[in-house]
């Protein structure tokens, strides 16, 4: 390992979205975001990349599209406002297969909202923020060390799976600094997408073998011409009207994902093998929801903390797997309840779901966890 | 028969296109192939197709990428010049060439305009601009006439209209443009300047659209409206022999502005360079 060295969690995203092979930044200045959009500008050229700096969000997600169309591995970053400007364009990243990486760095909402405070308001419009049914991997990081590591694994994703991935930080992760080993570049996985087209009969650019889910991607400029639209495609690339093909298309984007889940789904159980009691929650509300498992530990009470890493899709599985042992869970995010839906949807009543969230922009405390866990166990005592 | 053109520069299957009879579209399509098979088939210009990328945005000019047989990308509404900057910009050595209409470049996609020309980002911008949205069937656009109607402006607009090209220059584009389809030849030729020019280039070429436009406004059939692009629009030779007084309702078909600004890829390379020499210092310094 190397030295730690003292590190904000907007830089890790950079300097890991540059390990991962990120030569590409286009941005527009928002807050809490905008150290990635600095730092980009700032990194890029030394590492023969390249910045941008464009009129709004809109361009900006325009631009890394093109970028990766011809061949780069592109990014930009963004908050609540801007990244409900790029939602139209995220549609059709998912749609055309470019691979992309979207930072969202949340801030209080709606609207304008509170510009400078945590907040996860945007876990349900990173899922459906833009409209039609369309595939979406969605990461959330808790720390600045897994900031750096798991926006490689953002990029990996996007490559692979041609979609957007969407990096869904809070304004706790972005701007917190901490010490970090960084992991040796010998150690990581970096990915890239299949570049070449299938030959014959079958050197469409959207064409598919049977049992695979992805196309290749051969960046325009070299040698093979082709078209990419947003409209529904056949495999040639060229719009059609045919709704069987249209359908099998979209079938197919929602597959992507779908049938990968458990290659792309990542959750982090800390003390479930015996919890009685998940506590449930992502991102920057993973560390006071950790200082309140290890105190409730301390006070000898059967509580885990169970994180989804990948928050897109939701780890259903494992969740499903824990609901045998469990008596109830607590979700703490903070909004008014979104991620809540998913798990009250996997749990389907059978145990009790409590609910702590925060929407006027301060940050949840490990006493109002412990608090609420003691709510319930008295409610249990009393049964 | 499809001409050697058509074989050559389009994709045959994939015609015949979606356009109205009568409509401009197709003329202005067709001057761009001929200035591109032109460009490339003059070795001077060391043009190659796979060079080329046709960018499009959304409405019926933007169909045109399609049609066109080289790498096409049909983007989102008002988007198709910031996709064009991304794809310029990652590879500087792609002529990027954005077909778009008057509502896609100058009302969704206006602020791209004018932020391209200002970065003089080396993009080919051609308009095909036609007054109206004719995809949607018959809205007001930017460069409706004041007065004239449409779907929506069922008692006369009362916008007052962009001229395309004279916006770009304002927003300080290094090369703008006007064409018509009238002046198919004279149009061609702007065109293949505008490919060749370095920076930001636009040309706002006339197109006409009978269905929509024409018909509600009593503009007469295709030919009558391209009669009025015959007497109304004068190419450069012409223009400047003309009295001024007989200039005043006409228009210029030709180069409007012109300027040897430096490009964006190539003032960024130059950053690219210097950090690639001070990275070097450092790594001979490490050893």
């Amino acid at each position: 390992m190397a030295k730690a060295v003292l590190m904000q969690g907007n830089e890790a995203a950079v300097e890991g979205a540059i390990v991962a092979g990120m030569r590409f930044f286009a941005g527009y200045p928002i807050t809490p975001s905008t150290e990635i959009a600095e730092q980009s500008a700032l990194r890029l050229p030394q590492v023969g990349g390249k910045f941008i700096q464009m009129e709004d969000e809109l361009a900006s997600v325009a631009a890394v599209l093109g970028a990766s169309a011809a061949g780069m591995k592109a990014m930009t970053a963004t908050s609540g406002p801007g990244f409900s400007l790029m939602q139209e364009n995220i549609g059709y990243a998912a749609m055309a297969e470019i691979p992309c990486v979207i930072v969202d760095v949340q801030r209080a909402g709606p609207s304008t909202g509170l510009a400078t405070s945590p907040a996860q308001g945007d876990y349900m419009q990173a899922r459906w923020g833009t409209h039609g049914d369309h595939p979406v991997i969605v990461l959330s990081p808790s720390s600045v060390l897994e900031t750096y590591t798991l926006i490689i694994r953002a990029f990996n994703l996007a490559e692979k799976y041609r979609t957007p991935v969407i990096f869904l930080m809070d304004e706790i992760v972005g701007h917190l600094r901490e010490g970090v080993e960084l992991p040796k570049a010998g150690d990581l996985i970096i990915n890239r997408r299949k570049m070449s087209f299938h030959d014959g009969a079958n050197k469409q650019c959207y064409f598919v073998p049977e049992g695979e889910y992805v196309p290749a991607m051969k960046p325009f400029g070299q040698g093979e011409r082709y078209n990419i639209t947003g409209l529904a495609h056949d495999q040639s690339g060229f719009p059609t009207n045919d709704h069987a093909i249209a359908g099998r298309l979209i079938g197919r984007l929602l597959d992507k994902v779908n049938r990968n889940v458990d290659n792309i789904v990542r959750v982090e159980e800390y003390a479930m093998d015996d919890a009685e009691t998940a506590v449930i929650c992502f991102g920057g509300t993973a560390r006071a929801a950790m200082s309140a498992v290890l105190e409730a530990r301390a006070a000898g009470r059967k509580v885990g903390m169970f994180r989804p890493i990948t928050v897109w899709p939701f780890p259903e599985k494992q969740l499903r797997a824990r609901l045998p042992q469990l008596k109830s869970i607590l979700m703490v995010e903070h909004n008014y309840g979104q991620m809540l839906l998913e798990v009250q949807r996997i749990v389907g009543g059978a145990v009790p779901v409590d609910f702590l969230g925060r929407i006027d922009g301060t940050v949840i405390p490990p006493t109002d966890i412990l608090e609420k866990l003691e709510e319930r166990e008295a409610k249990q005592h009393a049964q | 028969m499809p001409s050697d053109l058509v074989h050559e520069y389009m994709r045959i299957d994939h015609l015949p296109q979606i356009w109205c009879p009568g409509c401009g579209n197709g003329v202005i399509m067709h001057d761009v192939a001929v200035a591109i098979q032109e460009l490339i088939e003059d070795p001077e210009t060391g043009l190659r197709r796979d060079d080329i990328v046709i960018v499009s945005g959304i409405g019926c000019s933007s169909r045109a990428a399609g049609y066109l047989d080289f790498n096409s990308i049909h983007t989102t509404h008002g988007r198709a010049i910031a996709f064009a900057t991304g794809i310029k910009f990652a590879n500087p050595k792609l002529h990027v060439i954005v077909l778009t209409g008057d509502g896609d470049c100058s009302a969704i996609g206006g602020n791209h305009l004018i932020h391209a020309a200002r970065r003089n980002m080396g993009l080919t911008v051609i308009a095909f601009n036609n007054d109206i949205y004719g995809m949607t069937g018959g809205q007001y656009s930017p460069t409706t006439p004041n007065g004239d109607k449409a779907t929506t402006a069922p008692y006369g607009n009362v916008d007052r209209p962009f001229d395309i090209a004279n916006l770009a220059t304002g927003a300080g584009a290094s090369f703008s443009a006007r064409g018509d389809i009238y002046h198919a030849r004279e149009t061609i030729d702007i065109i293949k300047e505008a490919i060749l020019h370095k920076g930001f280039s636009l040309v706002d070429v006339y197109s006409i659209c009978p269905t929509y436009y024409g018909r509600k406004n009593k503009k007469g059939d295709a030919v009558e409206m391209l009669k009025w692009q015959r007497d109304n629009l004068i190419p450069t030779a012409r223009w400047y022999s003309m009295p001024e007084n007989e200039r005043a309702d006409k228009k210029l078909i030709g180069i409007l502005s012109y300027n040897d600004y430096p490009e964006y890829t190539e003032e960024y390379a130059k950053i690219l360079e210097a950090c690639r020499k001070k990275e070097k210092v450092k790594e001979g310094a490490k050893r």
